[in-house]
């Protein structure tokens, strides 16, 4: 079953210069036990997305479409009905969020303080004893319960977001970035432990990463965005390494093989700029940058299409015999 | 690609660090030794990555070198001068070596704007035509057209936007070093390989330095000459890029590889025990409770399994030379300055 569920979500910050829409339709759904990969572009509208599942948009944006977790509309529940939600059914690890610690208070303070909130059963023993676990599964030693968050490193305080997540052993989890700080290994240890937990109590999950290794190994079903829209779905694996949408094939290649004389001193990117949400280019956004681009990219505005067994893509060759 | 002591110049490494060591105290009345005797040279534009654990103490390494950090012994030389901390003396010195910082979205002042917050380095230094550099670094950033994004406030941005405006606040002084922590951690392959372009342009237009913590190898395969290991505190490897990501020598840099997808050659290895805490660094070898080698006979069947437990280590100097501090690898090693001290 559908723990969380977007339909036709659309976020539009207003600005000076006009109006921004930073999320222009997306649908996705994300079952108990599922772990569901986003990746896309530098401000395609990844974070906007997650913002407006807690509702936690700013209020220069508007959003329109329906987030539904566990059955519920985020969108129009009451504020108090939405506190609950915001701990105990859905969390967010947010991209960034190093700095938005508590600088002084100690850190198993701060974790202990949400299970006592949202927990009428837990008392100062259980939900310390819960937050020691916790810390250990993330990999920190027991010493940094005692700790400052200006003590700890960036990866260190990046674990102790995703614990603080945990604490209320939410339905849905979301987080954004959440190992950009964390070497290889202790990353692996994390996502181990994100997907285990999926698994045993039936948590949905939704990682945001650039790093498409960490997706294709860790998510079931991976999603990615362009332009504010999702261009293409599918299993993880096959998505990576048999892209249909040339967006994704782009990003795919562009990731380094190590030990690849080729790649040696040759970072590969990818040719143009990035469009800015309120100035799109017509038909398919990335028709200015596409190497399969034909004529008619530039005048439809193609939608997701079927593409294979559980897949789905916004390319005109697609479906069409090609791609 | 010069390796220390042989610079463009010929006049040695451009920065260098010697037998550093930072304790930090707190944490429930515990010293936390973050770094504990790195050596460490960058020649004039070469590249050096540093890799490591989460917690090995890269970040305190960077602060250090920019003075944000006050050594708790060792020093810091940049063009053979011993770093100063007087005001206007490091003032100075930051104009040539730039820091970006790992966290982008703390780095950044929310109240200042886009074009404030990369203006800030070349007004302080006095640089002239600031509107001029300032959009210049956006659009070498990647920020294009750069008078979309002057205006904007950091809350406005997304969070590979903020991490650009970071970067272009850095080269918008034209340094000579720079020490970057996590450079590109949150950016797409395709923005990525667009900053690492620049980084390499830039190091063969301008001679600049680059000391680059990542926790990414594949940047590292991408534009670093050189890659230095960590582990809690200590250099335990370093050596050329290639020799490094193709002959690991010290086990927790085989064990670090082994989990890395793009290199697929290597047996997965995850290390057990508890995750390693600068408050507690252990005796001997400070890898040896988690160390495969050693866990599996290697070291035993070696004879060296008494020394990874009790013998303590040397320093691995600073040079080209492939080295790793492991008993397992007898290296040319310094002793620890510990010992030096004590033996007179
Ligand atoms: N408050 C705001 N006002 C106006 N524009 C905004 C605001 N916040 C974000 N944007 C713009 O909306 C777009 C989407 O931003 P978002 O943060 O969702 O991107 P993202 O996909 O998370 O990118 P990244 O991978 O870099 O974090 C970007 O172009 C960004 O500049
Ligand atoms: N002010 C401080 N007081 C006490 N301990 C500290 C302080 N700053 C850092 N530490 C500790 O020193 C060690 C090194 O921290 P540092 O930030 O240098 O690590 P790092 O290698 O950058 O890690 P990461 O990859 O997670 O960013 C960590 O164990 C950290 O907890
Ligand atoms: S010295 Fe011993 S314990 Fe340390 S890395 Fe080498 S083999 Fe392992
Ligand atoms: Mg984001
Ligand atoms: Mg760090």
């Amino acid at each position: 079953m559908a723990v969380l569920e977007l339909r036709d979500v659309h976020l539009t910050y207003r600005t000076a210069q006009g109006p921004v829409p930073a999320v222009r339709g997306v649908d996705l759904s994300v079952d108990g036990g599922e772990v569901l990969g986003l990746a896309g572009e530098s401000g395609c509208g990844k974070s906007s997305l997650v913002a407006s599942v807690l509702r936690l948009q700013p209020r220069s944006a508007t959003v329109t479409g329906q987030v539904l977790v566990g059955g519920e509309n985020v969108q129009t529940m009451s504020w108090r009905r939405l506190r609950a939600v915001r701990w105990g059914e859905a969390a967010v690890v947010f991209q960034g969020a190093l700095h938005s610690l508590n600088p002084i208070q100690r850190i198993g303070r701060q974790l202990v303080e949400p299970i006592l909130l949202h927990d009428s059963a837990a008392t100062p023993r259980t939900a310390a004893d819960k937050v020691a676990g916790l810390l250990a599964q993330v990999g920190l030693p027991e010493t940094h319960a005692d700790s400052y968050p200006h003590q700890l490193s960036g990866g260190q305080k990046q674990r102790v977001m995703i614990a603080l997540a945990l604490t209320c052993d939410p339905q849905v989890l979301i987080a954004d970035e959440p190992t950009t700080a964390l070497d290889v290994m202790v990353q692996a240890q994390v996502l181990e432990l994100l997907v285990g937990i999926a698994r045993q109590r039936g948590m949905g999950v939704v990682i945001i990463s650039h790093d498409l290794s960490v997706l294709a190994t860790t998510c079931h079903r991976v999603a990615v965005m362009y332009a504010g829209r999702v261009v293409e779905l599918g299993p993880a694996q096959e998505l990576f390494e048999h892209a249909r949408h040339p967006y994704v094939r782009a990003l795919a290649r562009a990731f380094p093989t190590i030990g690849e004389a080729r790649s040696r001193y040759a970072p590969a990117g990818l040719p143009g700029d990035p469009p800015f949400p309120d100035r799109l280019p017509s038909g398919c956004p990335f028709h200015p940058r596409c190497a399969d681009a034909v004529d008619e990219c530039s005048s439809v505005d193609v939608r997701l299409r079927p593409a294979g067994p559980g897949r789905v893509a916004a390319c005109v060759h697609v479906g069409a015999g090609v791609g | 690609m010069s390796l220390p002591g042989e610079s463009d110049t010929g006049s040695g490494p451009v920065l260098e660090v010697e037998d550093l060591s930072v304790t930090f105290r707190g944490r429930g009345g515990l010293a936390a030794r973050a770094l504990d005797g790195v050596n460490l040279a960058i020649g004039a534009a070469e590249i050096v990555a540093v890799v490591g654990e989460s917690g090995c103490g890269k970040t305190t390494l960077g602060r250090s070198i920019l003075g944000l950090v006050r050594p708790t012994s060792g020093t810091i030389r940049f063009r053979g001068e011993p770093l100063s901390y007087a005001a206007r003396a490091l003032k100075r010195y930051r104009r040539d070596v730039q820091l970006v910082l790992q966290d982008p979205t703390g780095a950044l002042n929310p109240r200042h704007s886009v074009y404030e917050a990369v203006a800030e380095g070349p007004r302080v230094h006095r640089l002239g035509d600031e509107p001029g550099r300032v959009a210049r670094s956006l659009a070498q950033a990647g920020l294009r057209p750069p008078e979309r994004f002057l205006l904007r406030y950091p809350h406005e941005l997304s969070g590979g936007q903020r991490q650009r405006v970071v970067i272009a606040g850095a080269l918008a002084v034209e340094p000579k070093v720079v020490v970057a922590d996590e450079p590109v951690s949150s950016l797409d392959a395709s923005v990525r390989g667009e900053i690492l372009a620049l980084l390499l342009r830039l190091r063969e237009q301008l001679g600049l330095s680059l000391l680059v913590v990542t926790h990414d190898l594949g940047l590292a395969w991408n534009i670093a000459d050189r890659i230095v290991v960590m582990y809690l505190g200590r250099v335990v490897e370093q050596g050329s890029t290639e020799q490094v990501l193709s002959h690991p020598q010290h086990p927790y840099t085989r064990a670090l590889l082994s989990v890395v997808p793009e290199i697929e050659h290597i047996p997965s290895v995850v290390l057990s025990g508890e995750a390693p805490d600068p408050s507690r660094i252990p005796p001997g070898c400070r890898f040896h409770p988690r160390c495969p080698a050693l866990a599996d006979g290697t070291a035993a069947a070696a004879g060296i399994a008494d020394d990874c437990r009790g013998r303590e280590l040397g320093v691995l100097p600073a040079t080209g030379d492939h080295l790793a501090a492991c008993h397992l690898r007898p290296p040319p090693l310094h002793p620890p300055a510990a010992l030096r001290e004590s033996a007179g």
